[in-house]
């Protein structure tokens, strides 16, 4: 846990892609998950750097989201689920025994495939995170972070007037970008997104990936999205499951442009998934 | 007699039954396909056909044949008999034992009369019946053997009277609650409005009134004993009991319905739920036995060595009990609420960094709140209702006390009280427990339809 | 999106964990955790603590219920004392009156002179009908008349319980001098060579001291409250503490025993005497049981005996712990199952009581509950499930239902009432009508469980039907219908454990009147098991609170095979389609 918040090593990091060369902010080796006796997913290998959007893409059931909730271990919450290998962050061991799973997910948000916005007003939705990991000294210095996180996710002007009403209530496209506003309110390092367009409608989609755009600039973004098209639009690396395996992954032009495998190929070119 | 009817009935239901199977049977030469319906159904249309005219004209006339009969024998008393229900119950006794010739003693003429009248119109009245109904009877007999043909629809005419009865059993459900709602509305009014009503309160009087004591002085000695009937102090005995009782039970039964959903594993939700299930199982007799004869005893003795002086049937004695008997009610109501909040809310919070009680208690319980609220209010109105506990471990006296420590009686006991033994229906004291039936069932309905309407709209929000 | 970039100028900082005010801080927040998680076992856990307590206690009391202690006598059957005008036929032996025979049973158990009061207790050692069994012997067998028949005596409720452990533990010891008794009977004084009764007088004094003292530890204790009542106490207390005190000041003062303090009494030739006063060289007492002669007692063949519970704490005297001490040593005691209990009716003597009314009316007004509410119960099930077109009607229905499994049970004993007694004018107490009160009771119950079991079917074995040709009626009779049975068993055994329970609505009813007789038909007056259990639990023998233990452990027993039952058909029936 040290070494993630560690100065040096978030220097050294800087210094990496200062130069051009893209330190693995993620990193996966020999990935395995069970559920019960049936394995999901095998043998993932894979790196992902620093400030952008790593997309995973892959038919139906190929494990892309049970691999990406590896990676803030909410398969946890799972009790028949079991992981093996090893996935780093900063190079950190996300599955030592010694790690907390509390503080790793204050490090690595998450937006769902359906927004799930909790039933309290849109404030609150915002401020959860500052509260329970202790990020605020006061009301004041929370308001601010809270207004910052809804201004990044392009949300303040539409609720800066009703920050009382209930998240449940507004739009879908809304309640999404208010779940993105929360994960971002405390900050975390990457932010995990698991099919977060597959429940809104195109201009809603539109805005999320605006948004996903802009947040790469500070953030490590990993997205599972069942759209090629979004892939290619979000994405600058692109990583290919087909099931439960990592098939290819590399730079997003030379994925989908130059595919290495015949699998990869026949996805991309819409022969099955 | 009704026993002739009834056979006579039975054996024309099945002629019909086997008469038209037949025919119809006969129909079938070149096989069933020539036939809109079975043999079988056109058994049982014929046999519908005579059964439920028969059936209807029994239970028209037997009533009233009764009602005619009791008329004609009580015309020989004079208009007092007739009038005033008390003699009028007593002379029919009378008469009816003198018929059944278990009469001791021996009667005046216009009781013989009276008697004789009786026997005579019953047997012309039943013999009528009977006629009526074998006529009736062999007409639809004959009626629905002349309708078998290969054409006729019986088993669509069959099925609409099959889907008439289910929707008459469905109604069953209708007929009672309009039953509960009669008797008990009806003798509150006759309780508050009923002007030959001796020692009746008025409506404020009940309702406001500190003090109940229904039993009138009953000797001279005991003179300035009054009736009352005045509610606060059963009211207030009802919700010292039930607070008790959710103060014990809300939050056990919350934190059990909340370990066995979030935290237990399968294996010991196999253990647990058993132990819950059983506690909801065991009769409130039974509870009430442990409450009177050990918490009760318990109780005292430990007021006893702090030098408090204990009731020996203490409300919170019965107040402990009862909340022991509803925890498994909250916990499996809540239970199940706490079940319906989508996982996506968990997995929203745990993906924030947040602990799992920090879910619970700022997303789950938040998102459940209006079940569990429902749930309390169920609980509430069970607690409210619940008798034999408080009637075993509860005291009589109408103490207007919110002391723990002291007896206090509640609306439940005072029903039960007034009405167990002897009572006539033209008492202010009979009629006073109707009246409380009244409240009860009121105050507890009103809490279910708030609380169910509150599950509906919550399960509507998540499904 | 002018909004998203201008915001990026401000600086962002990020969670701090690794700064001891971080780390406290999630320590503090796993302890909450586990503080949490520690409440749900906590509440669980007393529950269970609950219920385990709950059936401990019904057991520990009513357990010892369906064992009973008789005596084992040889009684003389004389033929005038069973005849009736000189002739001995069943009915004359059922007859006739058998407490002289008893009486003269016991009797010669004791030889001797016995005080008149003592005649009397001697025969209250046994119920009022003790010679049922002889009875029962004589009338299966009528050739033992007069002869001598070795018989059970059934013992009377609180000589049962002194059996069961509930008199007094006793102690003995062997005394020093040769003892002279002044007489056999009646009023004696008891005198010794050695000083034995000084040393008891000391003991006695001692004792007394210690209770002066218990008594003036519990008023200081008390005196930590306040409150006028508690004053008044603790001087009551202090006042018999002083009092307790004055007599252990004197030491050679004689004592005279009363019924607070552990009875003292002498066995000797034979005999048992009860000390009353006691000085230090003599006791002078009223003899128990007789002696056989007054010769001198030699060392060690005589004993003090001590009852160490008091006498006025407990239900038994002196006299009839004497009585029943005897008749153990001489082996006249037997211990057997309980067959009244089951096999009798209800009985003002606790001895004398059984369940089997109580069992044959719950049978009776079960049957009816079930007869009632099974076919309504489906067929409403069907009709909402399956024809009801959606509506208002169909929704006020529902409604209804879903209310109705709510209203209090007393209020449908209201409805019996005022209903079915008053308007309809059916007889009180009967089966009939607590059967019809218990069926609209559980009616939604088992509306409600035979819905969720016709919805379990999948539509896809209705629509097969539909598919070759069978109507509506057909496909849901003959396909789904079964199909939905076991479901519908499994809700209607709950419905009618749930019937078992109930005893509210039946008091309504007037199902509570004490009957002796076991009944015959629907219209009887009868009573079911709890309304029986909770007359008994009225009553202030102490022997029938264990009575009504035990009648629990029946009812309960019969719930946990009913549940059990609906467990085990819905694991044998329960389909995954």
């Amino acid at each position: 846990m040290h070494t993630m918040v560690d100065k040096h090593a978030d220097a050294v990091v800087h210094a990496k892609v200062a130069v051009g060369l893209p330190t693995p902010k993620v990193s996966a080796k020999d990935v395995n998950v069970y559920y019960g006796e049936k394995r999901a997913l095998q043998d993932v290998s894979v790196d992902i750097p620093d400030r952008g959007v790593m997309a995973f893409i892959g038919p139906s059931g190929c494990g892309k989201s049970t691999f990406l909730r590896c990676i803030n271990r909410m398969n946890d919450t799972i009790p028949i689920c079991r992981v093996t290998g090893k996935i780093t962050i900063d190079d950190r061991d996300i599955y030592d025994p010694k790690l907390d799973v509390v503080q790793l997910r204050a490090r690595v948000g998450m937006v769902f495939q359906k927004p799930n916005p909790f039933p309290k007003s849109i404030y609150e939705n915002v401020a959860y995170g500052p509260r329970i990991h202790g990020l605020s000294h006061s009301k004041a210095d929370l308001d601010e972070i809270v207004q910052s996180s809804l201004e990044k996710a392009g949300l303040w002007n539409e609720v800066k007037d009703r920050l009382n009403d209930s998240g449940t209530g507004m739009s879908g496209g809304q309640q999404q970008r208010l779940c993105i506003a929360r994960a971002i309110a405390v900050n975390p390092e990457v932010i995990l997104m698991d099919e977060p367009c597959s429940a809104l409608d195109p201009i809603a989609t539109a805005r999320i990936e605006e948004l996903i755009e802009q947040l790469r600039k500070n953030f490590c973004i990993i997205i599972v999205t069942h759209s090629m098209q979004q892939a290619a639009r979000v994405s600058q690396r692109t990583a290919f499951f087909h099931l439960g395996s990592l098939v290819e992954e590399g730079v997003t032009t030379e994925i989908f442009t130059n595919p290495k495998d015949k699998r990869t190929q026949d996805y991309i070119t819409g022969r099955f998934g | 007699m009704s026993g002739y009817y009834f056979v006579t009935m039975a054996a024309l239901v099945l002629t019909a039954f086997f008469i038209s199977r037949a025919r119809a049977g006969r129909l079938i030469k070149g096989g069933v396909g020539q036939l809109h319906s079975l043999p079988n159904y056109h058994g049982l249309f014929a046999a519908s056909a005579v059964f439920v005219p028969m059936l209807v004209i029994y239970a028209v006339g037997a009533p009233l044949l009764e009602r005619f009969a009791e008329t004609q024998a009580l015309s020989f008393f004079g208009t007092d008999a007739a009038s005033d229900a008390l003699h009028r119950n007593a002379t029919l006794r009378d008469i009816q034992n003198l018929v059944a010739g278990q009469y001791t003693g021996t009667p005046a003429d216009a009781l013989l009369e009276a008697a004789r009248t009786l026997k005579s119109t019953l047997w012309w009245g039943n013999a009528l019946i009977y006629g009526v109904g074998v006529l009736a009877g062999l007409l639809a007999i004959g009626l629905s053997v002349g309708r078998v043909s290969a054409a006729f629809r019986a088993r669509n005419h069959f099925e609409r009277l099959v889907v008439v009865v289910l929707l008459l059993c469905a109604a069953v459900a209708v007929l009672t609650t309009i039953g509960i709602v009669f008797s008990v509305l009806y003798e509150t009014i006759r309780f508050f409005f009923d002007p030959s009503l001796k020692g009746r309160p008025t409506v404020t009087e009940f309702l406001f009134g500190t003090e109940w004591n229904p039993q009138a002085a009953m000797r001279a000695d005991q003179g300035d004993i009054k009736t009352a009937y005045g509610f606060i102090p059963l009211l207030t005995g009802t919700l010292l009991i039930t607070l008790i009782a959710i103060v014990v039970a809300g939050p056990l039964g919350l934190f059990s319905a909340i370990y066995l959903s979030e935290y237990a594993t399968g294996r010991f939700r196999a253990w647990a739920k058993p132990v819950l299930e059983i506690l909801a199982g065991i009769p409130t007799v039974v509870l009430g036995f442990f409450a009177a004869l050990t918490v009760a005893p318990l109780i005292r003795g430990w007021g006893a060595y702090f030098g408090l002086d204990v009731a020996s049937e203490s409300a919170l004695a019965a107040g402990l009990v009862m909340g022991m008997m509803i925890i498994p009610f909250i916990s499996s109501l809540s239970d199940d609420v706490i079940n319906s909040v989508p996982q996506s809310l968990r997995d929203g919070a745990y993906a924030m960094g947040a602990t799992k009680s920090e879910t619970i208690k700022q997303v789950v319980l938040p998102a459940a709140l209006p079940g569990i609220v429902s749930a309390f209010m169920l609980a509430i109105s069970r607690a409210i209702g619940e008798t034999m506990i408080v009637v075993m471990a509860a005291g009589l006296a109408a103490n207007l006390t919110f002391n723990p420590l002291d007896a206090v009686t509640t609306i439940t006991v005072q029903i039960k009280t007034i009405l167990v033994g002897d009572q006539e229906f033209d008492s202010a004291k009979t009629l006073a427990a109707f009246a409380l039936g009244f409240v009860l069932f009121f105050v507890t309905l009103v809490l279910n339809i708030i609380a169910l309407t509150i599950v509906r709209r919550y399960r509507e929000e998540y499904d | 999106m002018t909004d998203i970039s201008a915001s990026y100028a401000a600086p962002t900082r990020r969670v701090d964990v690794t700064s001891p005010a971080a780390q406290a801080r999630i320590r503090a927040r796993y302890r909450r955790e586990k503080r949490f998680k520690l409440y749900g076992l906590v509440a669980l856990s007393l529950a269970a603590v609950f219920v385990v307590v709950l059936i401990g206690d019904v057991l520990s009391r009513g357990l010892p219920a369906f064992w009973q202690y008789s005596l084992v006598l040889d009684v003389p059957v004389d033929a005038a004392a069973v005849s009736s005008d000189g002739k001995v036929d069943e009915a004359s032996i059922r007859a006739a009156d058998y407490y002289p025979l008893t009486r003269a049973a016991l009797e010669a158990v004791f030889p001797g002179e016995l005080t008149r009061s003592a005649q009397k207790q001697l025969v209250r050692l046994v119920s009022s009908d003790a010679a049922q069994p002889l009875r029962d012997k004589l009338v299966a067998d009528p050739a033992l008349v007069g002869t001598t028949v070795k018989t059970r005596l059934i013992l009377s409720a609180n000589s049962d319980l002194y059996y069961k452990g509930s008199g007094t533990p006793i102690s003995s010891r062997e005394m020093r001098g040769i003892a002279t008794p002044s007489g056999t009977s009646g009023d004696i004084t008891i005198l010794t060579s050695a000083n034995d009764f000084a040393d008891v007088l000391v003991e006695l004094k001692q004792r007394i001291s210690e209770q002066a003292k218990a008594l003036r530890a519990e008023a200081d204790r008390l005196e930590l409250f306040a409150g006028d009542s508690i004053t008044a106490k603790v001087k009551a207390l202090r006042d018999e503490a002083a009092k307790l005190q004055q007599r252990v000041d004197q030491p050679k003062v004689e004592e005279k025993l009363d019924n607070k303090m552990p009875s003292l009494l002498v066995a000797i030739d034979g005999g048992l005497v009860k000390i009353n006063t006691l000085s230090d060289v003599s006791a002078r007492g009223t003899v128990l049981l007789p002696l056989q002669s007054t010769a001198d007692a030699k060392p060690g063949t005589w004993k003090l005996v001590t009852y160490e519970t008091p006498e006025s704490n407990r239900k038994v005297s002196d006299q009839e712990v004497a009585f029943l001490e005897r008749l153990k040593e001489l082996n006249h005691v037997e211990r057997s199952f309980n067959w009244t209990f089951l096999t009798a009716g209800d009985s003002r003597e606790p001895e004398l009581a059984g369940i089997r009314g109580a069992l044959v009316g719950t049978a009776l007004t079960l049957l009816i509950t079930l007869v009632l509410c099974l076919p309504i119960g489906v067929m409403a099930a069907i009709y909402l499930e399956e024809f009801a077109r959606k509506g208002r009607l169909t929704d006020l229905i529902e409604v209804n239902i879903n209310n109705l499994a709510a209203v209090p049970s007393i209020v449908f004993g209201l409805l019996g009432l005022a209903v079915f007694l008053n308007f309809f004018g059916m007889p009180r107490s009967a089966p009939l009508v607590g059967g019809i009160t218990l069926g609209l009771l559980v009616l939604p119950t088992i509306i409600i469980a035979a819905r969720a079991a016709l919805k379990a079917v999948p539509p896809s074995i209705k629509e097969a039907a539909l598919g070759v040709g069978a109507s509506h009626q057909q496909a849901i009779f003959h396909h789904v219908l079964p199909l939905a049975m076991p479901g519908i068993m499994t809700g209607t055994i709950i419905g009618m454990a749930h019937a078992l329970g109930e005893t509210a609505p039946l008091l309504m009813i007037g199902m509570i009147a004490f009957i002796v007789d076991v009944p015959h038909g629907f219209t009887d007056a009868a009573t079911v098991l709890p309304v029986q259990i909770y007359l008994w639990s009225d009553l202030p023998e102490v022997a029938f609170k264990s009575k009504t233990a035990a009648a629990i452990i029946v009812l309960l027993m019969f719930l946990f095979v009913m549940n059990g039952a609906a467990i085990w058909l819905r694991k044998r029936f329960e389909r995954r389609w």
